[in-house]
């Protein structure tokens, strides 16, 4: 099986081939990627690799937008996301154009390398700025689906890889969620993003709750969270990026009925450690053992 | 709306239903001499077809004081001279910054500084993708703004990547904080590209220095006014 990433640079290197619409804008980062491919020798002038300078990086993305071309800017996420916000909020948004925002990195991907290299607020981020589609993907497979239809619309649209991913895919279409698990009891129902997926199905195992699945968390499929809520309007969020993120989301599904929410996420802390995605994974609480002891504590009410 | 009976001479009056200001003196702008110029005589733009693909495009990077742009608008017959004194009202089109989403003609929303040369990088490589001919983008910038180095990644990278159908104006009013020792024009000669420095009211001058010939190399005109 191959990463997600991987994956990115097949199909965006199919994209170019196929639509001379397309572009790729990096900052060095990625880059090789698409070397190898060969796309960066087939469309010289549309694979676009600026140097390291990730303000030019966007601002090339939005001059290539407003030309009617369809962008897709990739990078490590802090670098494509939280270095130039200014330039995708006025860049993007205020122009009125669209581009597909690919990343690479997530929370703690390369854990080892610090701080610098850890984006958990890249989602929140994203979402102070209107109209952005938000896809976290957990399998190749829903890469490919979810890229495949991001460039095919003329929206902003991000997409965030990790390192880690699912066993096997679950989204068959974007924006929908998925129903994992529909237990006849339930007592919560657990929505579950992206790369987490494994991990929650893992921990709620032996838990009275419904769990769901979503590869886009904006716009956040409100409606099928309803459906599945039944009597029983007590929310787990488990996303892989900064804790909440989504909470406000869903509490506007909920906005007529009395419910809970629990918000599990990366914590909003300096985490000096260094180590391995899996070590950040399980030190934020959402492995299967922080799942299992967030939900089931959340199932006592306390 | 009418593009005949306008010109230059009436800049000043059309600035005052914006400002209020009895009289307007063209120094009080540091745009609009080079604003008027590349409207007037370098632009192929045209009001009644705003979006064709072959014109060129105009890339107000420095976006605060934009009175003189709107007013050549004004008298290109981009938008209406009804417009221009109720500028920054709630149902204007006209803000203290330009909204291309608002304005027909007006290629950028700007404000913030140093977003302006980027993009007009960007559109330059699009434009090159799709082998469009004419077509140049002018981007015009401030001395004060090159204070932001987002200017000098797209200087650096713009040379290399031989982009000559873009073109750099910089209005050198002498504001910027800390100077430019050696003048504006050395941050880009040093990069390749080709340079001029031009008294930025000298219509004659301006027309000449804007007028040039692909040469593998982005161009920037460094316009000198009034200090600030």
């Amino acid at each position: 099986m191959d990463t997600m990433r991987e994956r990115f640079g097949t199909v965006a290197s199919e994209l170019l081939d196929s639509d001379p619409n397309v572009a790729v804008v990096v900052a060095v980062i990625g880059a090789g990627r698409f070397a190898d491919s060969g796309a960066l020798h087939r469309h010289s002038d549309r694979v676009i690799d600026v140097g390291i300078r990730e303000q030019l990086m966007m601002g090339v993305a939005s001059g290539m937008a407003l030309e009617g071309m369809r962008p897709i800017v990739h990078s490590y996420a802090p670098f494509l996301i939280e270095r130039a916000f200014e330039q995708i909020k006025l860049g993007l948004g205020h122009q009125d154009v669209g581009a597909v925002l690919v990343s690479i990195g997530g929370s703690y991907d390369s854990a080892a390398s610090g701080r610098s290299h850890q984006c958990p607020g890249d989602v929140a981020l994203l979402n102070t700025l209107p109209g952005w589609h938000i896809d976290v993907p957990g399998h190749p497979d829903e890469v490919e689906m979810l890229l495949r239809h991001a460039v095919a619309c003329d929206g902003r649209h991000y997409v965030r890889l990790e390192s880690l991913q699912n066993e096997r895919p679950v989204a068959t279409e974007p924006g929908v969620i998925e129903v994992v698990r529909r237990h006849p009891a339930p007592r919560a129902v657990v929505v579950a993003v992206g790369p987490l997926l494994d991990e929650v199905v893992a921990g709620v195992a032996d838990l009275p709750v419904t769990v769901l699945y979503a590869a886009t968390v904006r716009p956040f499929d409100g409606a099928t969270l309803r459906r599945e809520l039944a009597e029983t309007p007590d929310v787990v969020l488990v996303e892989p990026y900064l804790e909440g993120t989504s909470a406000a989301a869903v509490s506007a599904v909920l906005r007529d009925t009395p419910h809970r929410i629990e918000a599990l996420g990366v914590a909003n802390v300096e985490h000096r450690h260094y180590g391995s995605a899996e070590e950040h994974r399980a030190a934020h609480g959402l492995d299967a053992a922080g799942v299992r002891t967030s939900v089931g504590a959340f199932l006592a009410g306390v | 709306m009418t593009t005949t009976t306008l010109g230059y001479e009436d800049l000043p009056r059309l600035m005052s239903l914006m400002t209020g200001d009895e009289k307007h003196s063209p120094a009080a702008t540091s745009t609009l001499d080079v604003v008027w110029t590349l409207y007037d005589q370098i632009l192929d733009v045209d009001p009644a077809d705003p979006d064709h693909p072959d014109r060129d495009r105009f890339y107000l990077s420095k976006g605060h004081g934009p009175m003189a742009f709107y007013a050549v608008l004004a008298v290109k017959g981009f938008i209406g001279v009804e417009e221009l004194p109720h500028w920054a009202g709630y149902e204007s089109h006209l803000g203290w910054h330009p909204d291309r989403v608002l304005i027909p003609g007006v290629e950028i929303g700007s404000g913030s500084l140093g977003h302006g040369l980027g993009m007009a990088v960007g559109a330059a490589l699009a434009l090159d993708a799709r082998g469009q001919e004419g077509a140049r983008v002018v981007c015009l910038l401030g001395d004060g703004e090159l204070d932001e180095g987002s200017n000098h990644e797209a200087i650096a990278f713009a040379a290399r990547a031989g982009l000559d159908r873009l073109t750099a104006i910089v209005i050198d009013n002498q504001s910027a904080r800390h100077g430019w020792p050696g003048g504006v024009h050395r941050r880009f000669a040093v990069e390749g590209w080709g340079t001029s420095t031009v008294n930025g009211r000298d219509h004659a001058a301006l027309r000449e220095a804007l007028t040039t010939v692909k040469d593998g190399r982005p161009h920037a005109v460094v316009a000198v006014v009034e200090r600030r």
